[in-house]
């Protein structure tokens, strides 16, 4: 003990108005930082939605031109069989090159023809050919039909085609410009809805690619993660929080999952390479690999948040469930884990979320490749959303360009509608002790 | 619910195994990113015309392609490869051990552009200019030096007096493979005070790394988008992005070379690479439609000068050479080197 006693009554406060106004300055200054901070946040958020909203709505539409086509019976169903096999293998491409002749009668010259046929999209002969094989009475009639534009013009219509250039440098000429001109004087052009993009899977032709192929491959892919890492997360979540014994053991496995949790994502393709593929031998590309290896990269964060979620249910809790006569696993079965059940949920969706926007495992598992048939199973070849994004990104064509950003906004609401989907379960089954 | 989970999880597993031990009846396409456009292209419409599966190609770079392409026989190695670049003979040889007999297919050229955009003055440049502005050591007064050119017309006065500024793409890439070969190689062996300090061969392909030359990634596009926004800078690309963006995009001469389609094909435009696919001789039958789509990729409607791979950007072989290796193609020549 020291003999120097203070007394604390003598020391009075410093309660100067200069003092006090420091104090209040500094925490103004700490509030603006925070603010300053948000602004940032938002200011960077607003400007990346800004950017690629503005460069991909215009995907959605899609550039169409009005042509009278004759759907001559003679030509596509010569027997009146109107059976659907008869109506696929008819001449379209024909009709559909007769009907684009007859509005410009005065192109005669080969080389000038194929040039107008490029005006429209290659994909017209199957268009037409869909619609007299959907619907036969077409066959027969004149109809006015709105045929997809081939990608450079639409480019045009959208824009993003400079007239003003030297022709040598403009990827669409002087005649095929004056062509379009005069259909769309005639009001023969339109923008229409793009629904190929949403219907159809991945093409080299930009008015025929589509992200259908890759949705469904995100789905098949995500739903193998779900049935492969949800029982396993919550079934080690429950044994590591409620029955394992604390010692050396369980003190390793927690650092591991710990540390697996930050390993980069691209491990685990090297590893899907590795074990899932030249091991085990499944099939490359597939989403059942896909999601095994993607099981593995969310397995840690979901092993986290399922254990967060059963130690935020209070102890009181289990303590009554076993003062009344209930086993440890009738306590853990009816008490915990449907008490930590939306905890669990949302950090689960959260982890699918992430999951979600991956690409880097999947280059090494095969997956980052052009696939035009839709996936039907798991174990077909497919790519999912952000590796579309991808490969887009690297296509020269320049509709490509609008398509990427037009698929990176598809894959956002799906990333903001899981996100939310876990914002609501929280709030609706959340319970507060 | 949980069980439930389960067994569909087993049941998921047993599924894939099942499947996997089953024929593929699709054919699997890798390689090079460079030609993986056209090889997407063809896969495509020979998908929509024939009765076949459209092709799986996936883009893994001219290297990966060639790995995964030698591993071995059977349904889960790939039937075809693309490359930029020929096949190395130590490839050759991996896959001779492998026992894998291999047909080689010549499809086209593609020809590397140093562009940039129309705001700026058209420049014109030597390859041992290009040498000099972009190697990691260059001769000076009778000795190998660090690169100091700092503007271009410090090389020559006829040169722009604006700062080097190179975007180009990574050692990774296949196209920075054939720059390094074809420009700086030649380049170096055009000075002659480099070859008498023994700069030759792959020591002429160290490219500068003080900020002259940035990296700026595999994709082309960015590198179009970058020549954009900075007229001042030069990007080193394939044709075809120049081909599509030429309203934005300009070339430079190269030896007095114009970039254009028809100085590629005849060969005139020096910085120009073959391109290639090669066919796994043992898969042919064993997986359906492969002669089939070596058939639509060697047909004219495909690689011809009017064809839909021409719109694509790739630049035809001369008529006489399309015949050449559309026979042996067809025939399925074997490859030896």
């Amino acid at each position: 003990m020291t003999d120097q006693v203070v007394d604390i009554r003598a020391l009075k406060p410093d309660l100067s108005p200069e003092r006090i106004s420091r104090r209040y300055a500094a925490e103004r200054r700490f509030r603006l930082y925070g603010l300053v901070a948000i602004a940032v946040a938002i200011f960077m958020l607003a400007l990346l939605m800004v950017v690629i909203v503005s460069k991909g709505y215009s995907a959605f539409v899609q550039t169409h031109i009005l042509v009278e086509v004759t759907f001559d019976r003679e030509v596509i169903d010569p027997d009146d069989t109107n059976d659907p096999e008869v109506i696929s293998q008819a001449n379209f491409r024909g009709i559909a090159r007769g009907a684009i002749r007859k509005m410009f009668p005065e192109v005669t010259s080969r080389r000038d023809r194929r040039q107008l046929y490029r005006i429209f999209s290659s994909e017209i002969d199957f268009q037409l050919m869909r619609m007299a094989r959907d619907d036969p009475s077409v066959i027969g009639t004149t109809r006015q039909v709105w045929l997809k534009a081939g990608a450079d013009i639409d480019m045009l219509t959208k824009g993003f085609i400079d007239r003003d250039v030297p022709e040598s440098n403009r990827r669409v000429n002087d005649k095929s410009l004056g062509w379009y001109d005069r259909l769309d004087e005639q009001q023969l052009v339109s923008r229409r809805f793009n629904t190929t993009f949403f219907t159809a899977a991945d093409s080299r032709e930009p008015e025929q690619a589509g992200i259908l192929g890759a949705l469904v491959g995100s789905f098949l892919t995500l739903a193998v993660t779900l049935v492969l890492v949800f029982p396993v997360g919550v079934s080690a979540a429950v044994y590591l929080e409620e029955f394992a014994p604390k010692n050396k053991w369980t003190d390793i496995i927690e650092v591991n999952i710990n540390n697996l949790a930050a390993v980069p994502s691209i491990v685990f393709g090297l590893l899907g390479l590795a074990v899932f593929l030249n091991f085990f031998e499944l099939p490359r590309s597939a989403p059942l690999v896909g999601g095994i290896v993607l099981a593995l990269m969310t397995l840690p964060t979901i092993i986290i948040a399922s254990r967060s979620a059963i130690m935020a249910v209070p102890p009181s809790i289990r303590e009554a469930a076993l003062g009344v006569g209930a086993s440890h696993m009738q306590t853990v079965a009816h008490h915990v884990l449907p008490l930590a059940l939306p905890g669990m949920l949302t950090g689960t969706i959260i982890g699918m979320a992430r999951a979600l926007g991956e690409t880097a495992p999947l280059l090494m598992i095969g997956m980052v490749a052009f696939i035009v048939d839709i996936p039907g199973s798991i174990t077909d070849a497919s790519t999912v959303l952000p590796v579309q994004v991808f490969l887009w990104a690297d296509a020269p064509e320049r509709a490509f360009v609008e398509r990427t950003s037009a698929a990176t906004l598809v894959l956002l609401v799906f990333l903001v509608a899981m996100n939310l989907a876990a914002i609501l379960l929280r709030k609706k089954f959340e319970r507060r002790w | 619910m949980m069980r439930k989970s389960f067994v569909l999880a087993a049941a998921a597993v047993t599924v894939a195994f099942a499947g996997a031990a089953e024929a593929r009846d699709q054919i699997r396409i890798v390689g090079s990113s460079t030609v993986f456009p056209f090889s997407a292209a063809v896969a495509e419409a020979f998908g929509k015309s024939a009765k076949f599966k459209t092709p799986v190609v996936e883009s893994t770079g001219s290297g990966g392609g060639m790995k995964l392409f030698c591993a071995g026989i059977g349904v889960n190695h790939p039937d075809i490869t693309n490359a930029s670049r020929r096949i190395k003979k130590s490839e050759f040889e991996k896959c001779k051990a492998a026992g894998i007999g291999i047909t080689e297919v010549k499809v086209g050229f593609d020809g590397i552009v140093l562009g940039s955009s129309k705001k700026a003055r058209p420049m014109s440049l030597t390859k041992a200019q290009i040498f000099l502005a972009l190697a990691h050591k260059v001769p000076r007064n009778g000795k190998l030096v660090d690169n100091p050119y700092k503007n271009w017309s410090d090389i020559d006065k006829s040169l722009p007096k604006t700062k080097i500024e190179v975007l180009g793409p990574p050692p990774t890439s296949g196209t920075r493979d054939a720059f390094v070969e074809l420009a700086m190689e030649g380049g170096c062996k055009a000075v002659p005070a480099a070859k008498a300090l023994g700069l030759a061969k792959k020591k002429c392909h160290a490219i500068r790394e003080d900020g002259a030359f940035v990296e700026a990634g595999e994709n082309d596009n960015l590198i179009v988008q970058k020549l954009e926004a900075n007229p001042a800078a030069v990007g080193i690309f394939g044709f075809s992005f120049l081909d599509q963006n030429s309203d934005k995009i300009q070339g430079a001469r190269v030896d007095g070379v114009q970039p254009t389609f028809d100085n590629i094909a005849s060969g005139k435009y020096a910085v120009s690479r073959s391109l290639f696919f090669y066919v796994k001789q043992q898969h042919v039958g064993a997986i359906p439609g492969i002669k089939e789509y070596v058939n639509e990729f060697t047909s004219e409607k495909a690689w011809g000068p009017d064809g839909y791979l021409v719109d694509k950007g790739l630049i035809p072989l001369p008529d006489a050479d399309r015949k050449k290796v559309m026979t042996s193609a067809r025939g399925l020549a074997p490859l030896s080197m």
